[in-house]
């Protein structure tokens, strides 16, 4: 049992090994509806999106963690509902756009950062996180948004299922179903803040999506998902730290690889869907 | 009447209104005209068949009815007042855009019936549950409430949305093509179901392809080409003239002895 509790002895494992957790529940919880609506590309596109807007806060405040936090939720919020408005009105296809959009906007980032002469270690972390870096500061705030988003899931969770799996009943029972979408994507968008710390920019629609698919082959109501989900999700940032901390490679990469693994294992065993049991 | 905190604020029925009155309605969809002046009055308790070819606007006709499309001109009132402030207009869908692989359970479909009388912030209460399992009884799904949708039969998944629609408390409800892909025996048991709701007054508009299934189980039957060809008994509406502007070479028509045969409406699902 010691090699379980060694790590444990390192302040910084312990604040990364909570964030990650925190990490965990929340993305797989919001990604469960990512995946049953198809918007694991939205995702994607949303987290690279923020990019120039936590470069904004790292120049302004020489790298301090809080303005970079704000500054990345503000232009998330507004790049997901930017990103929603567009799907409505633009002369091109819907992921077209968003392509278009997420492209330039991490340009942008990447170039804005570039003006730093030390900025390589700093974008790499953007890119690909940095969950031993978590502040005790950082930990509240993952706490404090992450909270939010769960409480807003589970107070809109009739309403969101009903917009998901039947969007003319939401009609007919009169849901306010714009208003809906939008709140949906701003916790996407809180979501992907709250996370990019421990998995980064580049690897955050591993968080988001893969836990909650994981979860879809092995459940058959949605609650169940959620909470398969979450689960999987907390265990991958578990194990992926473990993993990183013994074999010596990027904490990040090794929760996505975790995540990964995770969902191969179901969709080769999953009782349901599953390639070995499946019909 | 729904309790809770809602989005929208809700019409009462209007005493001596008829259920559903529609006048001169058109309806543009993707900037072609879908529908055309159309105007027709249901009361409560009606059967109503509506028959078209592909493309004739039954589904449009259905979502401007239920107020999910806005009207281009004319008007829809359903107990005298628009759609929009109606949680008693049930859509069933054609079963082709349904998502089965959903994770939800028969009774939690159902449940989503539910939701606009629950209000905001409100979970299910037992006496909720207590009522799905009954509107899971009247169409005999109750051993199946726990099953996920996909496991459900052509003719159960279709009898799981006439329950959703008896849990919305639905007094006009909108069938997309529901007997389409059903054997006999599945189609009997939708009828002896519709039969319950007539006793429960509720108006039934269902879109059918089947002309013979038209003129024997309902008390009207509509023809529908974008304009409104004709609604009453069948032997008023289905004329060969009426019939061929409806779907011009697309339906066989034999002249017998003693009357019409209609061979086949060689179109079939799909549409919109």
């Amino acid at each position: 049992m010691g090699w379980l509790i060694e790590p444990l002895s390192y302040p910084f494992m312990v604040r990364g090994l909570l964030a990650a957790v925190m990490v965990g529940v929340v993305c797989a919880v919001v990604g469960t509806y990512v995946v049953l609506r198809g918007m694991a590309f939205f995702g994607d596109a949303l987290a690279h999106a923020v990019l120039p807007g936590m470069a904004v806060g790292y120049l302004v405040s020489g790298g301090a963690r809080g303005p970079i936090f704000w500054w990345g939720l503000g232009t998330a919020v507004l790049t997901a509902i930017g990103i929603g408005a567009i799907g409505k009105r633009a002369r091109v296809k819907e992921d077209t756009a968003i392509g278009i959009l997420f492209a330039g906007m991490f340009a942008l980032g990447v170039a804005l950062i570039s003006t730093v002469r030390s900025y390589a270690v700093d974008l790499a972390h953007f890119l690909f996180g940095d969950v031993l870096g978590v502040s005790p500061g950082d930990l509240w705030l993952t706490g404090v948004f992450g909270g939010l988003v769960l409480l807003t899931v589970l107070a809109f969770n009739k309403e969101f299922l009903v917009l998901s799996f039947d969007p003319v009943l939401a009609a007919t029972l009169r849901l306010p179903a714009t208003a809906l979408h939008y709140l949906l994507l701003v916790l996407i968008a809180v979501a992907v803040i709250v996370s990019l710390q421990t998995v980064g920019v580049a690897l955050m629609v591993a968080m988001l999506v893969t836990p909650a698919a994981a979860a879809y082959l092995l459940t058959r109501r949605l609650a169940a998902m959620m909470g398969v989900a979450a689960l999987i999700g907390a265990l991958s940032g578990v194990v992926g730290l473990y993993l990183s901390y013994y074999v010596r490679v990027a904490s990040g990469a090794a929760i996505a690889l975790v995540c990964t693994a995770f969902f191969l294992f179901t969709m080769a065993l999953s009782p349901r869907r599953g390639i070995v049991w499946g019909k | 009447m729904a309790r809770g905190i809602h989005f929208t604020r809700l019409e009462t029925h209007e005493a001596g209104a008829p259920i559903l009155s529609v006048t001169e309605l058109t309806v543009h969809y993707d900037g072609r005209p879908a529908l055309e002046e159309v105007t027709f009055t249901l009361s409560g308790g009606e059967r109503v068949a509506v028959v078209g070819p592909n493309g004739a606007g039954k589904s449009t006709l259905f979502k401007a009815i239920a107020g999910v499309l806005s009207p281009s001109a004319g008007a829809v009132k359903v107990a005298g007042h628009g759609p929009g402030g109606h949680i008693c207009i049930a859509y069933v869908p054609q079963r082709s855009q349904v998502d089965w692989s959903f994770p939800v359970t028969v009774a939690d479909v159902v449940m989503m019936g539910r939701v606009g009388r629950l209000g905001l912030f409100r979970r299910p209460q037992r006496q909720d549950w207590e009522r799905i399992r009954q509107c899971l009884t009247v169409v005999g799904l109750t051993g199946l409430a726990g099953r996920q949708i996909a496991e459900l039969s052509g003719g159960q998944q279709q009898r799981m949305f006439i329950a959703r629609a008896l849990a919305q408390e639905a007094q006009l409800v909108l069938m997309d093509e529901p007997l389409t892909g059903l054997d006999l025996p599945n189609q009997g048991d939708i009828f002896a179901i519709l039969d319950d709701l007539r006793r429960r007054q509720v108006t039934v508009m269902v879109a059918t392809h089947d002309l013979n299934l038209a003129a024997e189980r309902f008390d009207r039957v509509m023809l529908l080409n974008r304009r409104l060809l004709g609604i009453g008994q069948p032997g008023e509406v289905f004329t060969p003239e009426r019939l061929r502007l409806a779907y011009g070479g697309h339906l066989r028509l034999v002249e017998t002895g003693d009357g019409l045969a209609v061979l086949s409406d060689t179109c079939c699902g799909g549409d919109l």
